[in-house]
């Protein structure tokens, strides 16, 4: 079946809302990539067993991650008329004593973490699911998720990825089929511009604006790209977005595809994503037996697809110029801008090409579907919005954390996260992967935004944030960042192909005691040196670690020297 | 890898974006490293220098010129792995499996054991940050690693101390 109006959307819309709310007990299994490694596909695995066995009228879906990884597995049970019940750290062991509650109409009361009575999809659709349990707490009680908003995430954990029905059901592609019968590309265009969206995989330029010079740009072919590489160590969101959520993402390509006057798209996306790049290849066939990706989409003439490039791991490859070699079967070295990418020569195979980050496409669907003036109101001034961190290293609630911006950082570690694990004190937060820094307990009142990040000497980044506490040896971090950037290197500058080597020895010499403290003075100046001089955006930002470790935990450094 | 599997995974990329990057990456899936005869029947089918293909299986991490053992163990070494205790994980299983650290001729962290069993290698970053430390083995994570669960886990792959 093609979907062409508004009748057809409604028509898949009621079948996904039958998915969801089947009228009979509906069991969901938390399937990512971290949600199976902790045994939740044994889990899955086991209630089919017992209801195959039995014969039960129950259906048994997989889901994406709600986010709440540390209490993985994550299961949860909807009831005709009872509110969805989330359960945590179920075994395989639970699985017979959840098949005996659902039987009887009731959920396993121990395992219960809390109870979702209605949930708002943000694109104008909000499941009621009904009252009941009331001893299980509401999910707006669970400190962890008290303090989040969910934009990005807003179907993550409760619909199945491996199902457009349900994407649909939600109010999926109802953006999209807006945006291609009622909406010019330029009024798409003004609505981006005017949400303020700025890019998501660190640097934070304006997307509208992206958008607009390609589109300007006169070529017979441009392409659009996601890069979905998400080469920052201790980052894993877009992971989560894509398996979780897989539909979101093309939606948001195929507005931005319309608006450009694009008829190419490309996800560029790392090898070692296997589920994820199963789960887009899924719901791409899915887009396309609809009617939604390739000829003719919505019966509007309009034609667009896209294909998958798998990544082979080299961090280098998030510079734009360098992914682009990369997919064009290159090795992954930048070169100078410009020209850049929307340029005419300076994209893939020389076309005008639009580069945009997993999260950044995501943004794209919500903001049509309730407007740039809605989008607009969420986060502060200049940076709105939300943004999905990966909150993870030494803190007690690990997991995707999803706020608006200019949330602080406070706010994040110590009541989203509950501060350090164990109970101890945390010392620093790292963020923005090897691009960004380590910025102390004492600057937590630190807004998460663009600026005020930078300001502090590191920088968004995609949205990892690695939490160091008293244990954490902060010159060892800095060598370990050095480290990684020295192996990632591409070789093509000398400023960063050397100087990250030198940076890598001093911290060496300096770990072992034999470092003085001229040493320390030739670690900042050199640090300065590749800052100042490296081609690209990989050495430019490389010595952070370095530069924000001496300015912030010195003594740490002075302790190891000798005089 | 025979001519006409090669062949099969050519007939994969159709497009010319990503082709290179993907059909490695098919054959180093399949065979755990890209043979050397791949790469010289891969240049004369898809008429490019042996040269471009080899600075490909150099350049990318993913790749690997050397032939793997029976299992694979990927230690993640990600920020919040390293943090939480990757480089002790690292070493132990160094010592578990008798080997010495060393990288092989193209830059790469990987090393096999003698008798061909075991091949230890090291991965940036697996995206599975919240059970940090994680290591792989043949493409089954287990998350929350201490040292003391490893002969449980290299057991199941017929490790013996």
């Amino acid at each position: 079946m093609k979907i062409r109006t508004e009748a057809d959307l409604i028509s898949v819309r009621q079948a996904g809302l039958q998915k969801l709310q089947p009228g009979k007990p509906r069991i969901a299994v938390g399937l990512a990539t971290c949600g199976i490694a902790v045994g939740g596909n044994r889990v899955y695995e086991r209630l089919r067993e017992i209801i195959g066995k039995e014969g039960l009228d129950i259906t048994l879906v997989k889901t994406g991650c709600i986010g709440y990884c540390k209490e993985e597995p994550l299961v949860n049970i909807t009831l005709p008329g009872n509110p969805l019940v989330i359960l945590h750290k179920v075994t395989e062991a639970d699985a017979e004593e959840i098949i005996k509650q659902v039987r009887k109409g009731k959920v396993p009361a121990k395992k219960a973490q809390c109870r979702v009575p209605a949930w708002d999809h943000v694109t104008g659709c909000t499941i009621e699911y009904g009252k009941g349990f009331p001893k299980i707490p509401l999910y707006e009680k669970v400190p962890f998720f008290k303090g989040q908003k969910k934009v990005i995430l807003r179907n993550a954990g409760l619909i199945n990825p491996e199902d457009i029905d349900e994407y649909i059901a939600v109010g999926g592609y109802a953006a999209a089929h807006r945006a291609l019968t009622g909406m010019g590309p330029d009024a798409i265009l003004s609505e981006v511009e005017k949400s303020g969206l700025r890019g998501r995989g660190g640097a934070g330029f304006p997307t509208g604006q992206k958008w607009r010079i390609t589109r300007d740009e006169k070529a017979d072919k441009k392409y659009i790209i996601c890069n979905a590489d998400e080469g920052d160590p201790g980052a894993y969101m877009n992971r989560n977005e894509m398996e979780s959520d897989p539909h979101m993402l093309i939606e948001g390509m195929i507005i931005g595809a319309y608006a450009m006057g694009a008829e190419d798209g490309l996800i560029y996306i790392r090898a070692e994503y296997p589920l994820a790049i199963e789960r887009l290849k899924i719901a791409i066939a899915q887009a396309r037996e609809y009617g939604i990706l390739g000829k003719d989409i919505f019966g509007t003439g309009f034609s667009f697809d896209i294909g998958i490039a798998k990544g082979a791991g080299a961090f280098v490859c998030g510079e734009s110029t360098a992914l682009v070699a990369s997919i064009e079967g290159r090795t992954g070295r930048p070169h100078p801008r410009p020209p850049r990418l929307t340029d005419i020569g300076g994209g893939l195979f020389g076309y005008p090409t639009d580069l945009n980050n997993v999260e950044t496409w995501c943004n794209v669907p919500v903001i049509i579907t309730n407007g740039s003036g809605w989008y607009a109101k969420i986060g502060s001034k200049g940076n709105t919005g939300t943004k999905v961190f990966s909150l993870v290293g030494k803190v007690d609630r690990v997991g995707l954390v999803e706020v608006p911006l200019g949330t602080t950082l406070g706010t994040i570690v110590s009541e989203i996260g509950n501060g350090g694990a164990n109970n101890k004190r945390v010392k620093a937060v790292q963020t923005g992967g090897p691009s960004g820094g380590c910025i102390p307990a004492r600057l937590f009142d630190t807004p998460v935004d663009y600026e005020s990040l930078n300001k502090a000497g590191s920088i968004m980044g995609s949205g990892g944030i690695v939490v160091m506490d008293e244990d954490t040896d902060m010159v060892d971090i800095a060598r370990y960042f050095i480290n990684f950037a020295t192996g990632e290197s591409c070789g093509k500058c000398v400023p960063c192909r050397e100087g990250l080597k030198h940076t890598l020895l001093l911290l060496n010499r300096i770990m072992a005691k034999k470092g003085t403290k001229k040493d320390l003075e030739t670690l900042a100046l050199l640090s300065d040196t590749i800052v100042a001089t490296s081609l690209c955006g990989l050495g430019q930002t490389a010595p952070n670690p370095v530069l924000t470790t001496l300015a912030y935990f010195k003594e740490e450094y002075d302790a190891l020297v000798k005089p | 890898m025979d001519e006409q599997t090669l062949d099969a995974i050519i007939a994969r990329y159709e497009d010319p974006s990503g082709r290179l990057l993907g059909i490695l990456g098919d054959i180093q899936d399949q065979e755990g490293h890209i043979p050397r005869e791949s790469l010289a029947m891969l240049a004369e089918k898809l008429d490019v220098r042996l040269s471009q293909l080899y600075s490909l299986a150099t350049f990318y991490s993913y790749f690997s010129l050397t032939p793997v053992g029976d299992h694979v163990i990927t230690v993640c070494m990600g920020t919040a792995c390293h943090v939480k205790g990757a480089p002790e994980i690292l070493q132990a299983l160094e010592e578990m499996l008798g080997i010495q650290r060393d990288t092989s001729e193209d830059g790469k962290f990987c090393i096999t054991t003698d008798d061909k069993k075991f091949t230890l290698e090291i991965a940036r970053c697996f995206g599975a940050c919240s059970m940090a430390p994680v290591l792989r083995v043949d493409g089954n994570l287990y998350g929350y690693a201490t040292k003391e669960d490893l002969p449980g886990i290299l057991s199941e792959y017929g490790w013996k101390p």
